[in-house]
């Protein structure tokens, strides 16, 4: 077996686990499907945008809870709300779950249970960010090589 | 409901679409599926920037409205811009799951919902709405 096929059964195993381990969903195989000649670097461009939401987003909530004089839940659920909702886009499925379990204890105003959601989604956002890294990794490597990508429905 | 597919009023004959979503992530994936289906697409950060991007005189074959967004939501946008007298085709698209505010996001004026995220397909099932 030569580097390109090593390569790209490396790629499609390593992105099936990916589905399998429930980080992507389909969602994130339709964003793949988007990509193409004219914009040949989509994937990796939403999943940046994405990456940088969340970083602001975290931080956000992160501040509201820091609020000794009392946590504007509001403030954090639209937060949540927001990632939620990329996180869905992009097909992050477990920064998305994450974040179903974040705006419950946003709804009971419940500050211990936000903060451990917080983590959790905290946790799930830096799993991801090396997962997909290492996916687009293994992209650059096979393209490197002479070979194409493969598609992994 | 079926909505009048009109042509903003460009030279050139390809379909126009108004994004209207305070996303960032998805203003972006809209704005690819839309490209790729050729038709040419802005995009607005809540309803009250659709509402006067209209008032401003512009005009599109297909509006893509989200629900939940500061300043004004979809339903309140969709409702001034049926009243405005807007034949656009609207297509509500969302999160929201219960049956009430789905409900209430239709009655505003759309011609279409759809729940998020938005597929190809979806977008396709959208846009063949307008043409038939």
């Amino acid at each position: 077996m030569n580097i390109v096929n090593q390569l790209q059964r490396q790629f499609i195993d390593f992105s099936t686990s990916l589905h399998r381990e429930g980080f992507v969903d389909d969602q994130f195989t339709q964003l793949q499907k988007l990509q193409d000649e004219n914009s040949p670097d989509f994937v990796v461009e939403v999943v940046s945008l994405f990456f940088e939401d969340c970083e602001k987003l975290i931080n956000n909530m992160a501040r509201a809870l820091e609020q000794t004089q009392g946590v504007d839940f509001k403030q954090v659920d639209a937060s949540v709300h927001q990632l939620k909702g990329s996180s869905s886009s992009i097909g992050a499925m477990r920064v998305k779950n994450a974040c179903i379990s974040f705006r419950s204890f946003c709804e009971a105003q419940n500050r211990e249970g936000c903060l451990r959601c917080l983590q959790q989604v905290t946790h799930e956002y830096s799993l991801l960010k090396n997962k997909l890294q290492t996916l687009f990794t293994l992209e650059q490597q096979i393209l490197a090589a002479g070979g194409s990508i493969p598609v992994v429905d | 409901m079926a909505a009048q597919g009109r042509h903003g009023g460009q030279e050139s004959n390809k379909m126009t679409a108004l994004v209207v979503d305070d996303n960032t992530v998805n203003r972006m994936i809209h704005h690819r599926l839309l490209d790729n289906l050729g038709i040419e697409n802005v995009a607005v950060v809540n309803g009250k920037e659709a509402v006067d991007i209209h008032c401003s005189g512009k005009t599109f074959d297909l509006i893509l409205m989200d629900m939940d967004m500061p300043v004004m939501n979809g339903i309140e946008a969709t409702r001034q811009l049926r009243e405005m007298g807007i034949r656009s085709m609207i297509a509500g698209v969302s999160t929201r799951s219960m049956e009430r505010e789905i409900r209430e996001f239709i009655e505003a004026g759309l011609d279409d919902y759809q729940e998020k995220p938005l597929t190809m397909s979806k977008l396709i099932s959208i846009v063949h709405k307008i043409n038939g």
